[in-house]
Order: C-alpha cells, then structure tokens, then sequence
C-alpha cells in the first residue's frame, strides 16, 4: 500500500505544479472569457479540473508489469492525487490573494485567487478546491474501474465537447455560412455551449466512440475482405470525395475562414518540403524559414512596382519560374556548406542561416533591393484582380495537392529509399552505393522548391513582405506540425497544419500561448510518440527500435564513425 | 576447385588479379594501423585476411571500401585506382561489402534494404521518378524481381519480404545483408566475419552459401574472419597480417605449417592467460 | 582523416570559393577601411575591449555546451533558456534588493547575492532540464533529444514570458560600477573589467575543478567512454547532473554579466546569445574546454570590430546591423575550412 500512497502523493505533488504552471502563465486567466457551457463553467475553471481528472487517472493506473488494482484501491489512490493537486492549487490561491506579486509574476492577480476558488472565498473555496480534487481525481481513476469501451468513450467525449466548445468561433461560423442558423442557435450561446447542446454533444460523441470501439474491427473487417477491384474502387471514391470537399471547401466556410485555410494551406506546403529535408533524408534544417524568405522576396521584386529594382514588372504567374531557379539556388547554397555535417550540427548551422537571411533581408545595406525594414508592398494577385481569399486558396491548393503527389511518388521510388537508407545509416548507405552528397543535395533542392512556393504564395497572398514575418518561429512552426502529425507522412502533414496553424489562427486565447503549446507538444511527443499522431510505416519501425535494442554494439568497431561527432563522410 | 588455385599462387604477382594492394599504408596521427602492406586476389578465389586482434584488418578493409583513404600506396581494382573514390563510387566499380556487426536499414522492409542495394545499377533520374516515367516503372519491377530472386538465392522465405528487417533472426539477418551487397553486382565481395555469432550448424550453412555464391555469380570473395575452422575450410589463399603489416601469404596449409604465423598466434595466446 | 588527399569536386570547389569569397571580401573591405581610415584608434580600443567583454559572456555559455557536448554527445539546444532564467529572475532579486537600499548600502554584497540567485535558478532549471526531458531519451535517435530540446527551449522561454511578462525590464544599475579604468594606453570602464574578471575566475575555476577535483576526474572519464566509467564505480547519472549543474551556474553567471553590459532582461534575450554561444564552442573545437573559452573571445570580438573594419570600408550604411551575419560567416568559415573547430581533436574529423 505505501508505495501506492508515495506515487499518488508525487502525481498530486506534479499535478499541483502544472496547475500552478498553467494558473501563473495566464491560461486559466485567459481562458476565463470563454465558457464551456454558457454562464454555467468557464473554460478557465476547467483547466484545474482537467489536471486533477488526469492525475487521478495515473495514479488509478495500475503499476508496470503489475496487476490491476482493485477497484476500491484505484479510486483511493485517484482521490489522494487529486486531494494533493487541489490543496497545492488551494494554497496558491490564498498566496496570490494575500501577497501581491504581480511585480514578480504578472499573472497572480487577485482574478486568479478567484477563478481557482470558484468566486466563492477563500474558505469555502479552498474546501471546494480540495474536496473537489479528490472527488474529481476519484473520478478520473473511476475509468481505470469501467470496461475499456466505455471508459474510452468518456474520455474521448469529455476531450472532444471540450474541443467543439472551444471551437465555437470556427464551427459557429460555418454553420452560419450555410444556413444552420438554428443549430447553431441550439448548440452555442455566448461563445460556449448551451447545456443541452453540451449534453447532446458529450451523448453523441460517447456513443460514437463506444460504437467504433465495439464494431470498428468488424467494419474494418468488411473493408479488407473486399476483393481487390472493390477495394480500389472504394479508395477511388474516398479520393474524389476527399478532392469534392475540398474544392467546395472555401463556399461552405466563408470569408474569414477562407483566409485561415489558406495559410494551413501554405504551411501545408512548407510542412511538406520540410518534411522531405527533415522526414525522408533526416536532415535537421531549422532554418527553413530562409528558403520562404527567398520566395517571397523573388516574387515581391520581380511583380511589385513597389520594390526598389527590376521594374519591369512580372505577373505572379511569370516570377513563378524565377521562384523555382531562386530556390534550386538557395538549396545549394544553404545544402552544401552543411553536407558534410550530422544531425544536431547541422540544425544549429542551418538556424543561423535563417537568422542571417532575415537581418540581410532587413539590413540598410540590402535596402535598395529588399526595401530593408520597410519591406515591399504592392505584390500584385496571382488570379486577375481579385485578393478575395475564397479564390486564391485555389492555386494553393493546387499546388499543395501537386507538392503532396510529388512527395508520394518520389518517397516510394529509387530516390525515396536513397533517402530512406541515408536517414537511417548515412555511412552504411554510402557503403551501399547511394551519392549521399548528391541525395542530401537533392533533399535540400527540392525542400528549397516548396518552402519558396509557399513563400511566393505567402507575399502574394497578404500583398506585402517585411523581413519580420520571416523569423525563427516559421522553421519552429513548419518543424513542430510535421512532428505532430507525424514525419514522412502526408496525411500527418496536413493535420498538423490544422492543428498547430489553424487553430491559434482561430482562436485568440490560443495565439496567445501558442509557442508555449509547441514546446509541450515537441516534448512531450518525443517523450511518449516520436512517430507522431499519423506515422508512416517505417518511422514508427525506426523510433521504436531504440527502446527495446542495445545498440551499443552498432558503433564498435569502424574507424571514426558515428562517434557522435561532426563526422566527414565524403 | 576453380581455376585460381590450381595456379602456382606463391607469389605476390598473380597473373589474373582482380585486386592489388601495392605498400599501402596507413596512420593514425603516431599509430600505424597498415605499414606497407602488399596484397593481391586472383581473380575468382576466396582469399581469407586473418591476424589476431589489432592486426589492421579491419583498417584495411576500410581503405578497400573508400571509408579510408591510405595515407600512401596504391590499390588498384581491375586497373583502376581506388585511392580517391568515396564509398558509392567504390560500389558502383564493383565491390561489395558487409559488416562486422551487421547493419542493416532496421526499418526498412527486407525487400527495401535488397533494392537499395541495387541502387548504383539503376538509372532513374530524380525527375524521372518524379513523372513516373514508364521506364522507370519498367526499372522499379525489374528491381523488385532481381531482389526478389537474390532473397531466394541466399535463401531467405518469400514470407519475410515486408517484414522489417531488424525483426528478422540473426543468421537471417546476416543473409539478408548478403543479399544487399551481391544486389549492387559485385564482382568482388567483402565480407567482415560473415559467420560471427553464428552455432557451427549456421557457420557451416554459411560457408557452403559463400561458396555456393562464389561459382554461381563468378564472384570473388576476401573475408576477414576469426574462426580457424571456416578459414581453413573455405581459403583457397590466406593472408595473415600482425601488427598492421604483412606476415605471411599462401594456401591454407602453407599457412598452418608457417611458424611466424603460429608464433603471433600463439604469443598472443601465451599473453593472454 | 589524416593522409586524405583533397579531392577537387564539385561541393568541394563550391565551398572553397564561397570561404575565399568570404575571406577575399572581408581582407578587401579591411583593406578600405583602413587605408581610408575610417575608423580612430580610441573607436578601435573601444570595439576590442567590448568584444572581450562580450565574448566572455559567450565563452561562459559555451562552456556550458562543450561540457554537455562532451558527455552525452547531445546539443542542449534550450542552454539559452538557462542563461535566461537566471538572468531574469535574479531581476526581481535585485530590484528587491535595491528597494531595500542594500544596493547603496553594501553594493558589493548586492551583487554577490543578484549573482547567486542568478547561477541558483540557471542550475536549477538545468538539472531539472536533464531530468525530465534528456534523461529519457538516452541512447534515442540523435534527432529525438535535439527536437525535445527544442521544445524545451519554446517551453522555457513562454513559460518566462507568461510568468515574468513579454516586456523588457530594466536592470537597476549598480552605482560602484560606473566610472573608467586606465591602464597605460588601455581605458576600459569598471563594468567592463569585472565582466572580463569575473569571467576569467570562474574559467579558471572550471579548469581546476575538472583537472584537480575527483568529481572532474570522473567526469573526463564520463566523457571518454559511459560504459568504461560505469564499470569502474563512477555513478555516471550523477556525472551527467553535474555537468548539467556546472553548465547551469555558469550560464546563471553569464546572464549576470550580460545584464551588466546590456542593463535589461527579456524573455526572449537567451535566443541569440545561446546560438552565438553555440558557435563560439563549434569555433573552438566542439566538447574542448579551453576551445569554448577561445571561441567566445574571437567571436566576441569579430562581432564587435567585424561590422566595421570588413564592411564599412564598402561604404555599407550602418554595419552594425549585420553584426550577427558576421558571427554567423564565422561559423561557416571555420565549417568549411577546420570543421573540427581551432582546438578540436583532429582525429575526430
């Protein structure tokens, strides 16, 4: 029994520190202004009761290699977690109401004293705080107790209502664009949920959930018994659906939108370059945000009458060429001062970089080409007269489903396994034949071609360029969504660049600590699934292996290799 | 019995030598790992490289596959010099290698890691991959199937083609890495101590593939190994090397009766205990 | 390697004319500038002393990822994020401090404390850094502790923004600083000699620790070979805290020093001196001691004398601009031409 009590009472000791983390970095204040169900809980309040929900849920949990608990031990263990986790929040809210600090921390108001104690006192609040931590950490070990379907169901619900309300802004929007003015009417109210919404939601969800849990494996089933023909033609018919959406994407969602899914668009694009730099040839660049710079920037001098040289001006249509030959060249000269460098030198060399093409970029000395900190203005449309977001997220997707069937054909041909073999034993691929300096050139070409697409719809896009828009958290940005959906895969591209791009983009409170949210992400995804949400086949093969593979013995005995230093291979 | 060692092969010039090592030397800042080490492989033979630990062998091996360039001397492959090349390029004339400590592409698919064995002998450009070009669709099956026939021929089951290669057993594991470097076409073949780590039962299956290999694809093989059985049993010509220089050269029985031979072996035995 | 004959290809010929490109560029813009004497001498004492001053800063954050270079093989990317912490937080300590009038009082005392809480906070964030997002992910893909360093980098740097706030905070000045030295034909002012001081001590200091103490011993050790310390008795997890540890107290120091140059803190200030510092020990030899502290006082001083003795020979309106282009050229440089760094082990390249 006592080592139960030490885990929970070290869940809860961690459990308190992220509430108090999440309460001083100015989350719950923030999230304050959004209700989950309208005038009933607010978003802020939720976060504390997430926390202890989950470190209920952990302690619950049964040790490793261990039995489950018995049921009356898991809920013990959940309620002493959350017990602990609401007496550390409890007594923050007493320190931040009776001690001004905010000189120190600018977000221990007094208003956080009062969302913590639920408006209700510093006594009968921290009581609540406490009681409700253990009843809640209860709670969260109770889905330890339940069958796995059901429990499953719950979570995932509670998770997804928490997300549609959240996404009031976005889904609010869409149905108003088309007409559903009634659900909306039903499922929102100031910005939250309605209750009934909120049930309705939670209902459905769960039960959706609990279905695919219980019957999934049977539908799957039925799919992969299909003969081969079948099977294609379904595929076929998921495809056009999947393209139908898309092209009708921009008239169901409307203006604003629009706007926002053009710039998952773009970051899908440069999602997808890096992806090959980084996910097929393992090639750190965190500097990538050089090669969108170069793309915006040929495109703003060679079509805006704005920008200091070359007055002739191009059509977007016709810098576009310009574009592609800027970036084989930028490929080149950012790829081949960093060939002979491995891994994590590599990253650092190609984040300075990045940093050195903004400051030339931004620098007087480049002022009569670039327009220095000023930037350019006036960069003309890409369709004729018209900087309607409805329309120009056509060319960007075209260009994003073209980048993603390159991406595909080449991952699975002669060059995708050069890069596949270099990512995992660059000296065992050269030793196999493959040009590594070529293949590595190659990658950094090709990243080059979609990181200066995007930029060259970017300036286009918004019209002007500023050296400012192109600093290091483009890279940040490009390189945290290809880690969350997962590296080398498409499909994880483009949802991450929903997630990480489209949501701060919606949501306000979210732009607010959104690299914050990135950094937890990157961590925690590395900590626990390094392949990402949506792997392909063989990194989730290649992350794995370490965990259960001494693999000290692969770097006995060759003269200088992978010693863990910068290495010259050629 | 192939032709080679019918050959009066004695001396250091052998009339038909598909590899020769001409006072090739190597150092490591003070430490010299190769001095002056003459060597040549008639063509078709299976050459052995032994020497106790520390010899140089490995250095050497490495200075055959481009991971090493010598510090001076000359080796030459078919007349080519291969001082200068880098690894690919060493493929790409014609020698293959495996590893000590296999290593294989772990996540990659057995198919995959045959088919990027055969990468050099293939010519899809980047582009042409990129269009699909019905050539290269034309290459891609061609590649599948010549990959498939070598998995056949080191023996390894149809069944393990899209398993990932670090999930295959050992020995399997060791075949499988043969399959990759005979997949660049080889006319040479290296093998670092293709049967360590294997029971006698493997070791002896996988001398009689290495041989197997040799008269079936006109290969020839040079192993390093450690295993006096396999040597002796598989060498038509032995090489010993101690202290990073040449000690004796000659058939196997030669070798055995030589007493500088014996003595490095056994001194280094006597040290030991 | 040793012994390689120099290959002429392609990637080859590229790179050693972008370094002559560089290199010519920077001799003939040096050239311009002096014999058009732009620069006066008082300017070039001045940019020299300020490069030393800076670049010990840099060398004792380079310290920090040569030691931890040394050991796990691992970049800790987020060390800027160490230096940060320390230095914003000991803000408040010394805020505190000047309210209460100990800063006129007993300055001296004021600052010994500023600067332990500042080495205190940068060791603790450290160890606590290894422990929960390194130590894990031992012996993972190289990639896999770079990109959690990353995101530890961001974690720490909004957690202080959110914390602390997203503006710049003005350090209190330290009135027994204010004033200059002479030293024969050198003047340099007091801030910029106790920078340069206490930089050197704490230097020196690392030199006695790791070459005269047990712990230093068992950490060069460490650094030879994990697995040959561990079976000779060197508990090599508590190895790695310390040289997390270390590396944290310095960076924590470094922050300290900063301020007294620069006077502020900002959540955002541990970007640019960690790369530059990162540079700084690839520039003197990666995993190299001494190199991370020669390192530091080149770059230091090529970012503050380069702008203007390479580029305002050209005629380039304000070079000072383009400062951290210059650090950066340097990095490439030495890539190019001596990728193992001035000190580097040769044998390792």
């Amino acid at each position: 029994m006592s080592p139960m009590v030490r885990r929970a009472l070290t869940l809860g000791l961690f459990g308190g520190i992220a509430g108090i983390h999440v309460s001083l970095v100015g989350i719950v204040n923030t999230f304050q202004t959004r209700d989950l169900i309208a005038d009933i809980v607010t978003i802020g309040s939720v976060i504390p009761m997430l926390i202890a929900i989950m470190v209920g849920w952990l302690a619950g949990r049964a040790p490793r290699h261990a039995a489950e608990l018995a049921a009356p031990t898991a809920l013990g263990a959940g309620a002493v977690a959350g017990a602990v986790t609401g007496t550390i929040l409890a007594l923050l809210a007493i320190l931040v109401d009776s001690v001004s600090l905010t000189w120190i921390l600018v977000n221990a108001r007094p208003q956080l004293a009062t969302i913590l104690q639920f408006e209700q006192g510093p006594v009968v609040g921290s009581v609540l705080l406490i009681a409700g931590g253990a009843a809640l950490g209860a709670a969260g070990a109770v889905l330890h107790i339940l069958p796995g379907a059901i429990a499953r169901s719950i979570a995932m619900a509670g998770i997804i209502t928490i997300i549609v309300a959240l996404m009031e802004p976005f889904i609010g929007a869409v149905l108003r664009n088309v007409e559903l003015r009634a659900i909306e009417g039903f499922l929102y109210d100031s910005g939250g949920l309605t209750l009934p919404g909120f049930i309705l939601v939670f209902a459905l969800i769960g039960a959706g959930v609990y279905g695919w849990a219980t019957r999934g494996d049977r539908a799957r089933a039925r799919v992969e018994a299909m003969p081969p023909d079948r099977r294609r033609a379904a595929k076929i018919a998921v495809y056009l659906a999947t393209i139908g959406i898309l092209l009708i994407l921009p008239q169901i969602v409307g203006q604003r939108l629009s706007e926002v899914i053009g710039t998952v668009g773009i970051y899908v694009l440069l999602g997808l370059g890096l992806n090959i730099v980084v996910g097929f040839a393992g090639l750190l660049d965190l500097g990538y945000v050089a090669f969108f710079a170069v793309g915006a920037y040929t495109t703003a001098i060679l079509t805006s009458p704005a920008s200091p040289v070359f007055t002739p001006e191009l059509p977007f249509w016709g810098a576009l060429p310009f574009v592609i030959l800027a970036a084989a060249l930028i490929g080149l000269a950012v790829g081949a001062p960093v060939l002979r460098l491995r891994g994590d030198y590599l990253a650092i060399v190609t984040l300075g970089f990045g940093e050195i093409a903004r400051e030339i970029f931004k620098s007087a000395w480049a002022q009569p080409v670039t327009g220095g900190a000023q930037g350019i203005l006036s960069i003309p449309e890409p369709i004729p007269f018209s900087r309607d977001p409805q329309s120009i997220y056509y060319p960007i997707l075209f260009f994003c489903i073209l980048a993603a069937i390159a991406a595909t054909t080449l991952a699975s041909s002669r060059v995708g396994r050069a890069w596949n073999a270099m990512r995992e034993d660059e000296s065992v691929a050269e030793a196999t034949g493959v040009n590594t300096i070529k293949y590595k050139l190659l990658a950094f070409g090709l990243g080059a071609a979609f990181g200066c697409l995007g930029g060259a719809f970017f300036g286009a896009k918004i019209g002007v360029v500023f050296p400012d828009s192109f600093n290091i958290l483009v890279s940040i940005n490009a390189l945290a969504l290809i880690i969350l959906g997962g590296m080398g895969n498409i499909a994880g591209v483009v949802l991450g660049a929903f997630v990480l791009v489209g949501l701060p983009e919606l949501l306000r409170e979210f732009a607010e600590y959104r690299l914050l949210i990135y950094g937890v992400v990157l961590v925690v995804m590395m900590l626990l699934r390094p392949e990402g949400l949506l792997p392909s086949r063989s990194r989730r093969a290649e992350l794995h292996e370490v965990k259960d593979e001494d693999d000290d013995d692969m770097y006995a005995d060759e003269v200088g290799e992978e010693t863990g230093r910068p290495v010259v291979t050629a | 019995m192939t032709e080679a060692t019918t050959r009066e092969a004695g001396s250091v010039q052998v009339a038909d030598a598909i590899l020769q090592a001409d006072k090739v030397t190597m150092r490591f800042g003070g430490l010299v790992a190769n001095r002056d080490v003459d060597f040549t492989i008639p063509r078709g033979a299976i050459v052995s490289l032994i020497g106790p630990n520390g010899a140089g062998k490995t250095t050497f091996f490495n200075q055959l596959t481009g991971m090493l360039e010598p510090t001076s001397g000359e080796i030459t492959f078919e007349g080519k010099s291969l001082v200068g090349r880098t690894p690919h390029e060493i493929v790409e004339v014609g020698i293959g290698r495996t590893f000590q400590n296999i290593r294989l592409f772990g996540a990659m698919t057995v198919l995959a890691n045959v088919m990027v064995g055969r990468h050099v002998r293939m010519k899809s450009s980047w582009w042409g991959s990129l269009l699909r070009l019905p050539a290269v669709r034309a290459e891609e099956a061609e590649t599948k199937r010549k990959a498939q026939e070598l998995l056949e021929l080191v023996g390894l089951p149809r069944r393990y083609e899209e398993d990932w290669a670090k999930n295959l057993p050992y020995g399997d594991q060791r075949r499988l890495e043969l399959a990759r470097a005979l997949a660049s076409e080889p006319k040479l073949l290296l093998l670092d101590e293709p049967t360590a780590g294997m029971n006698p039962g493997e070791t002896a299956q996988m001398t009689e593939l290495i041989k197997h290999l040799r008269d079936e694809l006109d290969l020839t093989v040079l192993l390093i190994e450690h295993d006096m059985k396999v040597v002796m049993g598989i060498s038509e010509r032995i090489t010993v090397l101690d202290h990073g220089e040449l000690l004796a050269e000659g058939r196997p029985e030669e070798i055995r009766a030589n007493p500088a031979v014996i003595e490095a072996y056994l001194g280094k035995q006597a040290a030991s205990e | 390697m040793p012994g390689r004959r120099i290959r002429l290809n392609f990637v080859n010929l590229f790179l050693w004319l972008l370094g002559g490109g560089l290199l010519a560029f920077a001799a003939y813009g040096s050239f311009l500038t002096l014999i058009e004497g732009r620069i006066q001498p008082n300017q070039w004492q001045n940019l020299i002393v300020a490069g030393v001053a800076l670049g010990s800063v840099y060398a004792l954050i380079a310290l920090g990822y040569t030691l931890v270079y040394g050991i796990l093989f691992m970049i800790n990317f987020a060390h800027g994020e160490v230096f940060m912490w320390g230095a914003f937080t000991a803000f408040f300590a010394a805020t505190a401090l000047n309210d209460a009038g100990m800063m006129a009082s007993n300055p001296v005392l004021a600052f010994f404390l500023v600067l332990a809480t500042s080495m205190l906070v940068s060791m603790v964030v450290a160890i606590m850094l290894e422990r929960i997002a390194y130590r894990p992910l031992r012996g993972a893909p190289r990639l896999v502790p770079l990109i959690t360093a990353i995101g530890a980098s961001l974690f720490l740097q909004y957690t202080a923004r959110g914390f602390y706030g997203s503006g710049v905070r003005a350090y209190p000045d330290y009135t027994i600083f204010d004033g200059t030295i002479s030293l024969g034909f050198l003047s340099l002012s007091v801030k910029q000699a106790v920078v340069i001081l206490a930089a050197v001590g704490l230097m020196v200091g690392l030199y006695l620790f790791i070459n005269r103490t047990r712990t230093g011993r068992a950490m060069r050790a460490v650094s030879e070979d994990k697995d040959v310390a561990a079976m000779m008795g060197i508990n090599v997890d508590r190895i790695i805290v310390t040289t997390f540890a270390i590396g944290g107290l310095l960076a924590g120091a470094a922050g300290i020093l900063y301020t007294l140059i620069f006077n502020q803190v900002l959540f955002f200030m541990g970007f640019l001196p960690g790369i530059k510092a990162f540079t700084a020990a690839v520039l003197g030899g990666i995993g190299n001691v001494i190199g991370a502290a020669l390192g530091g006082l080149i770059l230091g001083v090529v970012e503050q004398l380069g702008p203007n003795l390479f580029l305002s020979g050209y005629g380039v309106p304000s070079p000072n601009q383009l400062k951290d282009v210059i650090a950066f050229s340097v990095l490439v440089l030495v890539l190019i031409f001596r990728p193992s760094g001035l000190l580097g082990r040769k044998e390792n390249t």
